[in-house]
């Protein structure tokens, strides 16, 4: 019995939806800069219809337009952060297994460090420093989401050290930068590049809490953090609407994220082809 | 024999323990320079342009004495830190209190939290990643890896706010917030009230805490059933409650301590954010305040008191794990 789709098929074909899914809300986002900002008291505190699907808020502002426009604002945000950050795990794991013992322990005392602190204060330690604001949480995020990426790249170059054609290609002669670079980096991408996927929801979701507790982005630039904390006030006197979809919109967003992920893994990584 | 093993525990843990207090000086060193290098002034943020316009250039003088404005950077640090090795956090600029004092009373309230959260989310975080890796593929399997999947991806301040909206504000069954009722004095808050007040925080810690505890405990259950001795026994005969009990359970549980231990960082993290929107008068509220208002002893404090708890946690990980497997114990400790 043949199945209709294999499930490679099925493997792209939710990983091409996801990304779809997120480009929209990302572009609908940038378009709809004006309306996110748009008051109008004639329809204040209304409840979801299917005039405004998310409701609209106190000041009478579309909290559909607005939700787009915070999440596209942390999409990307979260996106060029961690890109940052995976590069920086990529050449710390890499020097880390590559140049001998001292470096080894530098970076091992590094990720130490970083990962001692918990995420969240070091994120808001950062953005202090900074001075809050788009800079901050952006560095923040760049500095504190390496560890663990650097972890995983670190253990595979010095498991890849000790398999038998890196040995052989070493007793053969070949020096160190042409044994990283033609032996190990090939076999590393895939890896690091899921661990790069799979850094998004993670910076998103950091991005939106940091955000939430005041230390993110202003609150002139609707991030889903801001809607969300500015929503806190209204929720004693029922406006459930202003964080229930917002929320909402955000976890389908980081989901995705990992959906994409471990469809790339499943993709890329050719032993899960048996399971 | 016996005392060489003994004397290389000992080693080990002294070295372990040098690094703790060597990883705790550089976090605080971080923390410092952190909090220097913002470009906040401290005055605008706590006095206001307004109130800063109105005054004399003396009071501002002693106003910036009093928020640690200008002086040698240094200076300040090496000061801070001499006293702090003696014992003395100094004084919260915001509360007007001593840190210690702070710290103290918000950290036995964090702690109520965090440890019903740390032993909850622990628990049933290996019961269900058991269930669902000994189940690999039947539903059971899938609808735990769904809640984890879904959850993991909630934010726990956004998992908060649906607690609050729906027990809090439709239900009415949980009071909205603090950690005692208002208007009644500190004497006369009961034993109930104060669970009342405990209850939501605690579960949405614990909510968020399971997820990542049972995803993690899955992997290592299907890594452990696909093992050979567990193949060799399922052609025994054996299978469900009793084939985990005799060879999965203790094999799982290894990994477990160290996700338990690591996962103090997460459990934290997720305070912070629970305490905000309960407005529960914790560690974690204490921290955002502290940063929002430039209160750097404050600041500093909570951050190495919750990395203390973090690298003592990651400790007693490393040294239970020689405990529990002999196979460690015997192949050269401190590897």
């Amino acid at each position: 019995m043949r199945e209709k789709n294999n499930r490679r098929q099925r493997v792209l074909a939710g990983l091409i939806f996801s990304v779809i899914f997120l480009a929209v809300v990302c572009i609908g986002g940038i378009l709809c800069k004006q309306e996110a900002a748009a008051t109008d008291f004639s329809r204040k505190n209304l409840a979801p219809c299917t005039e405004y699907l998310f409701g609209t808020d106190w000041l009478g502002r579309d909290m559909f337009a607005r939700t787009l426009r915070g999440l596209s604002v942390s999409i990307l945000l979260g996106m060029v952060s961690a890109a940052v950050s995976a590069a920086a795990a990529f050449v710390l794991g890499v020097i880390s297994a590559a140049m001998g013992r001292t470096a080894d322990s530098a970076v091992s005392f590094c990720i130490d460090w970083v990962m001692g602190i918990p995420h969240i204060l070091l994120l808001i330690l950062i953005s202090v420093a900074l001075g809050k604001g788009f800079r901050g949480v952006a560095a923040g995020v760049a500095l504190t989401h390496w560890p663990s990426l650097a972890r995983v790249i670190r253990a595979e170059m010095i498991q890849l050290k000790e398999s038998p054609y890196i040995q052989i290609a070493e007793k053969l002669g070949k020096r160190k930068g042409y044994l990283i670079r033609k032996h190990m980096l090939p076999h590393l991408m895939p890896q690091f590049f899921v661990g790069l996927v799979l850094l998004f929801p993670h910076a998103i979701l950091h991005e939106s809490s940091v955000t939430f507790l005041g230390f993110g982005l202003s609150s002139e630039q609707p991030a889903i953090g801001i809607i969300l904390s500015e929503s806190m006030r209204y929720l004693v006197t029922g406006q459930w609407w202003l964080a229930a979809f917002p929320g909402a919109m955000l976890v389908l967003v980081v989901i995705l994220f990992y959906e994409i992920g471990e469809n790339l893994r499943k993709l890329l990584s050719p032993g899960s082809a048996h399971e | 024999m016996k005392n060489k093993t003994t004397g290389n525990r000992i080693a080990f843990i002294i070295r372990k323990l040098l690094r703790l207090a060597l990883l705790l000086f550089v976090t605080s060193i971080t923390s410092f320079v952190l909090m220097k290098a913002s470009p906040i002034d401290p005055l605008q943020a706590n006095v206001g342009q307004s109130a800063l316009g109105t005054m004399s250039i003396e009071q501002i003088a002693r106003l910036q004495a009093y928020w640690g404005v200008g002086g040698n950077p240094v200076k300040q640090y090496l000061g801070w830190a001499a006293d702090f090795v003696r014992g003395d956090m100094g004084m919260s600029l915001l509360y007007h209190q001593a840190v210690s004092e702070v710290i103290a009373v918000r950290l036995q309230n964090s702690l109520v939290l965090m440890v019903t959260a740390w032993l909850l989310s622990g628990v049933l975080g290996l019961a269900l990643g058991a269930a669902a890796g000994m189940n690999r593929g039947r539903w059971i399997d899938r609808g735990i890896k769904g809640y984890c999947l879904v959850i993991s991806s909630t934010p726990a301040y956004w998992l908060a706010m649906l607690l609050l909206i729906v027990f809090g504000v439709w239900l009415k069954t949980f009071p909205v917030g603090l950690s005692v009722p208002i208007g009644v004095a500190a004497a006369d808050v009961t034993f109930t009230e104060r669970v009342q007040h405990f209850v939501l925080p605690a579960l949405a810690l614990s909510i968020t805490g399971i997820a990542g505890i049972a995803l993690h405990t899955r992997e290592k259950m299907i890594e452990i059933t696909e093992s050979e001795y567990m193949l060799f026994a399922r052609a025994r005969g054996e299978k469900g409650w009793r084939l985990f009990w005799n060879h999965g359970f203790r094999n799982v549980l290894l990994p477990a301590i160290t996700l338990q231990f690591a996962s103090i960082s997460e459990i934290f993290g997720g305070s912070v954010l629970v305490e905000q929107v309960f407005s529960y008068p914790g560690l974690g509220q204490a921290a955002v305040a502290a940063g929002l208002g430039s209160d750097m002893p404050l600041l500093m404090a909570v951050t190495i008191v919750s990395a203390l708890f973090v690298f003592g946690g990651n400790m007693i990980a490393d040294v239970l794990y020689g405990i529990v497997d002999p196979r460690i114990r015997k192949g050269g400790v401190g590897q």
